[in-house]
């Protein structure tokens, strides 16, 4: 098993923390797992990224220039990552401020309104992991529980009462997929 | 033994080997993208711990003063920084090299030259194995390619450096210093007691009793005769280091018939474009050079003697090559690839120019 995945919108959208979150929950699954973001002025208000591949092999490049799945936060990076999806692979984008929605017709593409659940929510901190609960329900990749026990091993403990509101948003994001 | 495995960026990975190691002293400036290492050591205290001492300094140059002082204590001290801030480091190194004294200095290298860019670059290659700063010496020069490196580095970096009694780098750059992965810790161990330290550093400034002369470092020389003896000296231990401590990596170079020669998170790079070649039928390898000084030179030759060419890999605009030609006495033909100012190549662009500079492979 191998998945490379490019996990890309704007800064404050929690971007790297969604990818963060899926490469703890690997770890937790022992896969082998790398994280690379986009560390550059654009994390700050601009458009962010981060690069996670998971395997059951060593992994050679963190950097890559086309991906098994793209989940896509904003039209800047739909048009910059849109033609970067393997042929076969996934794109998994927001309704949200897309004005051209993706046209390719070689790749499964799945729309999720995740920041209208995010409304209803009424917790914007809730957004990436919506999102995470979508791209599990749609690639498997790794099990809820594993989410949980990451969170649980790298938060604070006195954090770990949001521990419930994520995964209830989990759980929402999961629900978006038809 | 702790043999957890945790999931951390590289910069990371180096403050937390550092405490472990037991080293005495980190004395930085923040700098993106190395900044987690000093910031990780702040949040670790390990001066409530261990006793290791963690400051930032007013500068650059005061943080490799302070490492200069804390070394002639026979001290296991460190700094780290990004390109710029290692070029203002390069007088401290020469005089710490030249007072024969062991320390450890990372450099997370960024876009160059000047300011820059904050993105990853290999351009301080010639910096860190050519000298640097004045003078006639030689660092020894560690490329990590992983986390697990970044990690491991921090003690061969302090362990050689105590044994030959000259300072080590770690050069790394920013995808290796921001990306997260896999690391197994190394095991923690004390700080060295002062019996210790005086046992392991006869030569260091502890305080002299009445039973020896006193220890004297300085790297100031007014008597030439004298000077050159010392620049003897220094040749002859760089002579042992060249003979005994030149690492590599070999990645499918027993049937290799082109060979990619890559350090650092480009060598990662390069493997996953052998990963794709090799399925096409295009035997290509990776000779992974892990100590830039001393450089693998018998490894270089004798898989030059195999292969029709090789393609240098590089975040810069052509500076190991130089080496590599000269351990392969420009035997067969050798190009170099690079991108400049912080750009990552990616895999495909690797692969095309691969196959620009060798269309014959593809038969």
């Amino acid at each position: 098993m191998k998945e490379e995945i490019i996990i890309a919108g704007f800064g404050g959208q929690g971007v790297l923390s969604m990818g963060k979150i899926l490469a703890y929950a690997a770890l937790m699954d022992n896969l082998e797992v790398t994280w690379m973001p986009s560390y550059g002025p654009e994390q700050r208000g601009g458009t962010a990224n981060v690069t996670v591949i998971l395997s059951d092999q060593p992994i050679s490049s963190p950097v890559l220039d086309t991906y098994d799945t793209a989940v896509i936060l904003n039209q800047q990076s739909l048009d910059k990552f849109e033609s970067k999806v393997k042929p076969g692979g996934t794109l998994i984008y927001d309704s949200y401020g897309i004005h051209k929605a993706p046209s390719r017709t070689d790749i499964n593409i799945y729309r999720i309104d995740a920041m209208e659940a995010t409304f209803e929510m009424n917790n914007a901190k809730t957004y990436n992991m919506i999102v995470l609960g979508s791209l599990l329900k749609i690639k498997g990749l790794v099990p809820v529980e594993s989410v949980i026990k990451g969170l649980k091993k790298t938060l604070p403990e006195r954090h770990h009462h949001l521990i419930p509101i994520n995964e209830d948003a989990i759980t929402r994001g999961m629900n978006l997929v038809k | 033994m702790n043999e957890e495995v945790k999931l951390m960026k590289g910069n990371e990975a180096i403050a937390h080997a550092a405490i472990r190691y037991g080293a005495d002293g980190y004395f930085g400036y923040p700098i993106t993208p190395q900044s987690e290492i000093l910031e990780t050591l702040e949040a670790e205290m390990p001066w409530e711990t261990t006793g290791m001492v963690v400051l930032q300094a007013e500068s650059e140059v005061a943080a490799i003063n302070m490492v200069y002082a804390g070394a002639a204590c026979g001290k296991a001290v460190m700094t780290s920084s990004s390109s710029p801030g290692v070029s203002l480091k390069q007088e401290g190194i020469s005089f710490i090299a030249a007072s024969e004294l062991p320390a450890l200095i990372v450099n997370v290298m960024r876009g160059g030259p000047g300011l820059g860019t904050i993105h990853p670059s290999q351009a301080d290659y010639f910096q860190a194995t050519k000298g640097g700063g004045h003078g006639d010496y030689h660092l020894i020069v560690l490329a990590p390619s992983s986390v697990q490196e970044m990690a491991d580095f921090v003690t061969l970096g302090f362990d050689l450096a105590f044994k030959y009694r000259t300072p080590a780098m770690i050069l790394a750059d920013g995808i290796v210093g921001q990306m997260m992965e896999k690391v197994v810790l190394p095991p923690a161990r004390p700080r060295r007691t002062a019996e210790q330290l005086a046992k392991q550093c006869p030569w260091a400034i502890t305080g002299k009793p009445a039973s020896r002369k006193q220890n004297i470092i300085t790297s100031l020389e007014l008597d030439t005769s004298v000077m050159e003896e010392n620049n003897n000296r220094f040749q002859r231990t760089y002579r042992l280091i060249e003979q005994n401590e030149a690492r590599c990596e070999e990645y499918m170079t027993e049937d290799a018939e082109y060979l990619f020669v890559a350090f650092g998170s480009i060598a990662r790079i390069c493997k996953k474009v052998i990963e794709e070649m090799r399925q096409q039928g295009i035997k290509v390898g990776l000779l992974r050079p892990i100590t830039l000084w001393p450089f693998p030179v018998e490894a270089v030759e004798r898989v030059s003697q195999q292969v029709k060419g090789m393609l240098v890999v590089e975040l810069n605009a052509g500076q190991m090559i130089e080496d590599v030609k000269l351990a392969s006495q420009c035997r067969i033909p050798t190009y170099h690839f690079g991108r400049l100012g912080g750009i990552v190549p990616n895999p495909q662009e690797v692969a095309d120019a691969f196959i620009k500079f060798f269309p014959d492979s593809k038969q």
